[in-house]
């Protein structure tokens, strides 16, 4: 018996904490729309599986208590019993229930956070491109022409669109406080949607194991005021050094880096495997020659790397 | 290549490793010589094709894995138990966590049930032993030699550091330059062969060898479970062995399949290796589903309740466990179409497995519990089991996993599922039915003090990591800054990891007692349980049943006993068995020395030993082997010997 008050015991335990406002746990303290839809998604999960748990351990107790060999006759003998169609069907029913209950919760909720949030219908996202090398992330602005590595800004109350891709091993992109992850890799680029509420700042990581200096590769997030983002961006422009291609291959062979600003991006001379330049279009090679790409991706490009993927 | 890159160097740990290896190695021969045991090693185990020996040597690699691996796991809980630990450096962990994936799954969980499988199943159904002996021979000696070769990564040349499950590009040339992953793809290969013949070893046994009378729907739920576990062992890996093909193809040959250039697609081993990798994780799970059903109808001295729905949710569970691969990787970005049929397929084997809870809580009921050490563990198994049941609920909803994905609460969730599913099972069923193989039982006492130790350090270990998750920790980190406030609970998780490493070790020791104190006078069926293997002698002749039993039901061997009548009349007749043969452990020596040199890219010796083995695979084509009979005289003086060793008592 004793196993199951220490389970109890640490459920409550968790119970607390999930409940404790002081230090909530990062994945319960969504600070933007989609990270909020996920945090509310798990809540309601945990409340059910809790009930699922209840009525599993108040049957096991109640029968553990009364059937127990030394509570019962000597000549208690055990019936025979084929089983029980009616209860039978019952315990199939109840779980095709939840299932059907969980299966809509998690389309509808998957499909919401897979895009733009409602309550930023009319606004255009801010794409930034971020990749991984090694052990550290490039953030690029196609629209500001500027390229960050290791920190990233955004304005806060505004749609950001994250495109994500990797020189390397697969990596995948998370700030745990905005939205779920999602897998950057060298043949395809992937989106991920977030905004944060507040101007704040958040800790954003590589949760995917990518080799030896997996553990160190954390970057900051910020959001900004509108006024504060504009004046940064000015600032790199008029400040930064250019990212020249040279320095962007020194930076790539680079294990770790500090942080580092640039008022121009790589994707001028190294563009995202996306559209032709896919890994799987076997074209990347032929953009070698300094190509200028037409940074605003239109719904066509993405409609491409779609079908590129279903493809596989 | 250089020497010093041949062996491992400058890790004081490493030169221990190496010392007892040297030792260990140099021990073993000499005590062999010693005590003039070579003959008996040669004689009654390397050579053996009997299914109970050949389950035995199974299940010792087993535990001697079990202690590697458990090793490699307090090496990893001792590193993050405080933040910014030295312990081990990033290299160091990242071996260790990928060797400690590999060899819980691949070396210790899946010989453990091949290991019970084979002692038991021939038992159970009334055969005298598997339909192909000598192929189950050589089944062992693969796996074996593939175990080995894996280990000794560790001192020589390195150990694979990209994560079991090996992602490419990460385990590409490119960035794992050194031979750590060729041992992987190549020692997984070589016992992967071993698993496949077993696969269909034990289909053709369970379904030619049945006895009399037993039909399909008459047999143990632990043969049903064996049954559905081949055929997906027979349709799993398959897929596993081209993968690693490819994989050795990439990495040694020069092909790009899945690496970054020139097309090769990263997804594309991810998809195969979880195309394999999720079957995987039923092959496991349902023997151990078996053997509770066992254990459970036995000590509640009750038929399994509901034992049709256990038969189609066991079904219905294999074909499931085909469809649910993608939820290894939700993040992968495929579109909200794909994640939603994903996540539904998976949350769907909530429904099969939630059945079989109730189907094992109502044979409990009504029923007469008493609380043996398998018992306990089956019991403890239930509410365990669930919580990594209902968690897995939770992470197959896609849109969640995008929080828990490559976190600690995943972690969490799946050494809930396989420890209290898997492990638990096979420490039942180990102690179960360790009295039918060796005539003699395991210690209750000790066996419930080590029950105690697991289950409460089980929990200590892994809950917290439940809560590391939520806040954000992810897998594979091997440090963290204190400002994460990670340290506490780890170092919680780190307390429970020493508490199971006693609780192992206390089980070791019950071995020990037990062979040295233990009481010889047991009865052939000691629990009263209800299949046939406890109708047969403990410990089993080598022709298990002198007569082959009837059935007409199921658990006919509990209503025989009610009953007084006997399952087999008649008289003894010469029985056909088959001889032992050398070549399958000559054929593992074989692989394990291919293997070693394919490693490290030796053509000439590798062609060598390829040549060597095909000419293993030649003689025994033109071998000729009819087998043996054992005389009625000698059948007679072995059921009196063994009668009558139990009559004196």
């Amino acid at each position: 018996m004793k196993k199951k008050w220490i389970a109890l015991t640490l459920f409550s335990i968790t119970a607390i904490l999930l409940a404790g406002c002081d230090n909530p746990l990062l994945i319960l303290d969504p600070k933007g729309p989609q990270a909020r839809t996920l945090s509310s998604t798990i809540l309601f999960s945990i409340a059910m599986m809790a009930g699922i748990l209840l009525v599993v351990y108040v049957l096991y107790t109640v029968v553990l208590l009364k059937y127990r060999a030394s509570k019962l006759d000597d000549d208690y003998e055990p019936p025979h019993e084929e089983g029980n169609k009616w209860l039978e069907i019952i315990w199939t029913a109840i779980p095709v229930v939840i299932v059907i209950i969980l299966s809509v919760v998690t389309v509808s909720t998957t499909s919401t956070v897979e895009q733009k949030s409602v309550a930023y219908a009319d606004e255009k996202p801010i794409v930034i491109y971020a990749s991984s090398s090694n052990w550290k992330w490039h953030f690029s602005y196609p629209e500001e022409g500027i390229e960050t590595v290791n920190y990233v800004n955004f304005p806060a109350d505004r749609p950001i669109e994250f495109r994500l891709y990797s020189f390397g091993p697969i990596t995948s992109f998370w700030i745990p406080q905005l939205a779920g992850q999602k897998y950057a890799m060298s043949d395809m680029v992937n989106t991920i949607h977030m905004s944060a509420d507040v101007p704040g700042s958040f800790i954003g990581k590589n949760s995917n194991f990518s080799g030896e200096g997996f553990a160190k590769m954390e970057f900051e997030a910020q959001s900004l005021s509108d006024a504060d983002y504009k004046e940064w961006v000015n600032d790199v422009k008029t400040t930064a050094p250019k990212l020249t291609e040279d320095e962007f291959d020194d930076l790539l062979e680079a294990e770790h880096v500090g942080r580092k600003t640039y008022s121009s991006n790589h994707l001028e001379f190294k563009p995202a495997p996306e559209g032709e330049n896919s890994g799987h279009h076997h074209g990347g090679s032929t953009s070698t020659d300094d190509q200028h790409e037409d940074m605003d991706m239109d719904m066509d490009m993405d409609m491409d790397m779609d079908m590129d993927h279903d493809a596989h | 290549m250089k020497w010093d890159e041949f062996f491992v160097t400058g890790e004081p740990m490493i030169y221990a490793a190496m010392v007892s290896i040297v030792v260990v190695s140099l021990a073993i021969p000499i005590a062999l010589t010693y005590f003039k045991k070579w003959n008996w090693l040669w004689m009654n185990w390397l050579t053996t094709v009997d299914h109970k020996k050949i389950g035995v040597m199974y299940i010792l690699s087993a535990l001697l894995m079990l202690f590697r691996g458990g090793v490699d796991a307090l090496l990893m809980r001792g590193q993050t138990a405080i933040p910014d630990n030295g312990l081990l450096d990033g290299q160091h962990y990242n071996e260790i966590f990928t060797t400690h994936g590999v060899i819980m799954i691949l070396f210790m969980a899946m010989p453990f049930i091949i290991g019970l499988m084979n002692v038991v199943i021939p038992l159970q159904i009334g055969a005298r032993d598997v339909a192909f002996p000598r192929l189950n021979a050589i089944s062992f000696w693969l796996f074996f030699a593939g175990a080995m070769l894996f280990n000794i990564s560790f001192v020589i040349g390195g150990s694979p550091d990209a994560g079991w499950s090996a992602y490419f590009p990460l385990a590409s040339l490119e960035f794992s330059p050194t031979v750590g992953n060729n041992y992987y793809s190549l020692a997984l290969q070589i016992a992967g062969i071993g698993t496949l013949l077993t696969g269909i070893n034990f289909l053709v046994t369970i379904l030619k060898m049945r006895a009399p009378g037993m039909t399909l729907m008459k047999m143990p739920m632990f043969t049903w479970s064996v049954l559905i576990t081949n055929v997906i062992i027979v349709f799993a890996f398959p897929v596993l062995t081209v993968a690693l093909a490819l994989m050795t193809l990439d990495r040694q040959f020069g092909t790009q399949f899945f690496a970054m250039q020139s097309g090769g697609m990263d997804m594309l081993w991810a998809n195969l290796f979880w195309v394999w990798g999720h079957p995987e994780v039923y092959i496991v799970i349902l023997p151990a589903f078996g053997i509770y059903s066992e254990i459970i109808s036995a000590f509640a001295r009750k038929n399994l309740y509901g034992y049709k729905s256990m038969v189609v949710s066991m079904v219905a569970i294999s074909l499931l466990s085909f469809v649910v691969w993608a939820h290894h990787f939700y993040t992968m970005g495929h579109g909200v179409m794909v994640n939603s049929v994903f996540s539904i397929t998976t949350m769907a084997i909530a429904i099969p497995t939630g059945v079989k809870i109730f189907n094992w809580l109502f044979t409990l009921r009504k029923g007469k519990i008493s609380f043996t050490t398998p018992m306990l563990y089956s019991l403890a198994f239930i509410p365990i089991f669930t919580i990594g049941g209902v968690t897995g609920v939770m992470l197959a909803m896609a849109s969640a996993d995008y929080q828990y994905h490559n976190t600690m609460f995943l972690v969490a969730h799946f050494h809930y599922v396989l420890i209290p599913g898997t492990v638990f099972a096979v420490i039942a069923g180990f102690h179960f039915w360790f009295p039918k193989v060796f005539g003699f039982m395991l210690n209750e006492k000790l066996g419930k003090l080590s029950f105690w130790f697991i289950t409460i350090s089980f929990n200590v270990t892994f809950f917290p990591l439940f809560i590391l998750g939520l806040n954000g920790m992810t897998r594979r980190m091997y440090t963290y800054s204190e400002s994460t406030g990670y340290g506490p609970l780890n170092m919680l998780s780190m307390v429970g990891a020493v508490g199971l490493a006693i609780g192992f070790i206390i089980l070791v020791y019950n071995i020990y007692w037990s062979v040295r104190y233990s009481p010889r006078d047991i009865d052939q069926d000691p629990w009263d349980a209800r299949s046939l293997e406890w109708s047969t002698h403990s410990p089993v002749p080598e022709y298990n049943f002198a007569l082959i039993p009837t059935v007409n039901k199921l658990d006919a061997h509990w209503f025989a006993k009610k009953e007084g009548k006997p399952l087999a009349t008649g008289k003894y007749e010469p029985i056909h068995m088959p001889n032992n043969s050398g070549l399958p452990v000559i054929m593992g020596a074989l692989f394990f020395f291919w293997g070693f040199f394919m490693v490290f890219s030796w053509w000439i010796p590798a062609i060598v030993f390829g040549v060597l083995i095909l000419g293993t695979l030649a003689y025994r084509s033109f071998e000729k082997d009819h087998g043996r009979y054992i005389s009625v005289e000698e059948i007679e003086r072995t059921e009196n010997a063994l009668r009558g060793a139990q009559h004196e008592n």
